[in-house]
């Protein structure tokens, strides 16, 4: 499905993601709109910055907390033609995370790459 | 210039709905046009007319709908968001059978599609939240 | 480009984290409990004086005033302005990232 918009406009987004996965529902209200936001045919960037790095970590299960296992979702981002995920190296050393502790492909960038990640982007979401 | 606004907080429990309401009064007098007012996650909430605050207190749902009224502005609450947390309009009380809706004045329900297309159309998006 | 942030420095580090993230040449400004950043005698203070020398930080006046707050409560150089310099940040800024 692609919606049309006036124009045929095609703007840089980027998603900021800078929260936990659970404790919240910004991380999974956030996955939510770039899915309907992958419909749009725009340039379509996520960042994964802070805490937003634990949204990656494979293996999450829900189970025993009875909410939806959104985490499942980043995989398939894919299908949804959003390919571009940006994982701030520092963000995920600090806590003490690896590549290998990820669920899905990202691609893992300095300070410096994120920061111009930042600047290049036209339309910005943080939730 | 064109402007979108959106609202990622409640009424009363944040601050960020009292500040995107200052900025859009701002920018109107400022001789802006705001396209659209988007709230979402618990957001939603600044559409209810249900709520009574204190009467020394500002109305939080009112004060939108009014500015709304008089400068034309589309306020839309999130579908998904609003489904969740309970915030009704007439079709949404068709659709899923409930006994009464509680959307106040201007405020309308659509889906997340609408925050995209203010991203898109807009000269600036801003963000106000937690 | 506008960066603004709206959390106290002393509680989330989204103010941290704006400074690693923004780029020279860039405005910042402080809003809601983002105020608190702006005090001098804090234990962020060179922080914020270290970012100055690269960026231009303005404060919200209305959300320092709610808070007992001045420009004399404030490190120096930090411009205060009200709802309308902020839509004129916005307006100037041909993009924004709101730090939350």
């Amino acid at each position: 499905m692609e919606e049309e918009l006036e124009g045929g406009v095609v703007k840089k987004f980027l998603y900021v993601n800078r929260r936990a996965p659970h404790g919240t529902i910004y991380a999974h209200e956030a996955l939510e709109v770039v899915l309907i936001g992958a419909a749009f045919d725009q340039d379509v960037s996520l960042a994964f910055i802070d805490d937003g790095v634990f949204q990656l970590k494979k293996e999450q299960d829900t189970a025993e907390i009875y909410t939806k296992n959104f985490s499942k979702i980043y995989s398939a981002l894919e299908m949804y033609d959003v390919e571009k995920l940006y994982v701030e190296k520092e963000s995920l050393e600090s806590r003490g995370l690896t590549e290998d502790d990820l669920s899905v492909d990202v691609k893992i960038i300095n300070s410096k790459e994120m920061k111009k990640l930042i600047t290049d982007s036209e339309v910005i979401f943080n939730f | 210039m064109l402007f979108g606004i959106l609202v990622n907080e409640g009424p009363y429990q944040h601050q960020a709905s009292d500040s995107a309401y200052l900025f859009a009064q701002a920018a109107i007098e400022e001789g802006h046009t705001i396209f659209r007012v988007f709230f979402y996650h618990d957001g939603v909430n600044n559409g209810t007319r249900l709520a009574t605050p204190p009467q020394d207190d500002r109305h939080i749902p009112n004060r939108w709908s009014e500015l709304a009224e008089k400068h034309n502005i589309d306020l839309v609450l999130c579908v998904a968001a609003a489904q969740r947390r309970g915030m009704v309009d007439p079709d949404e009380m068709k659709r899923n059978k409930k006994d009464a809706d509680n959307i106040a004045s201007k405020f309308r329900i659509s889906g997340l599609g609408q925050l995209i297309e203010a991203g898109v159309q807009t000269d600036r998006l801003i963000t106000f939240g937690d | 480009m506008l960066h603004t942030v709206n959390k106290s420095p002393f509680e989330k580090n989204s103010l941290e984290t704006c400074l690693r993230l923004i780029e020279d040449n860039s405005t910042l400004l402080l809003i809601e409990d983002a105020v608190y950043g702006a005090l001098k005698n804090t234990n962020i203070e060179e922080k914020i004086l270290n970012a100055q020398t690269n960026i231009k930080l303005y404060v919200l006046g209305p959300d320092l005033k709610a808070r007992g707050l001045d420009k004399n409560s404030l490190i120096t150089n930090i411009e205060i302005i009200d709802y309308k310099g902020f839509v004129k940040l916005v307006a100037e800024n041909e993009k924004i990232q709101n730090w939350l």
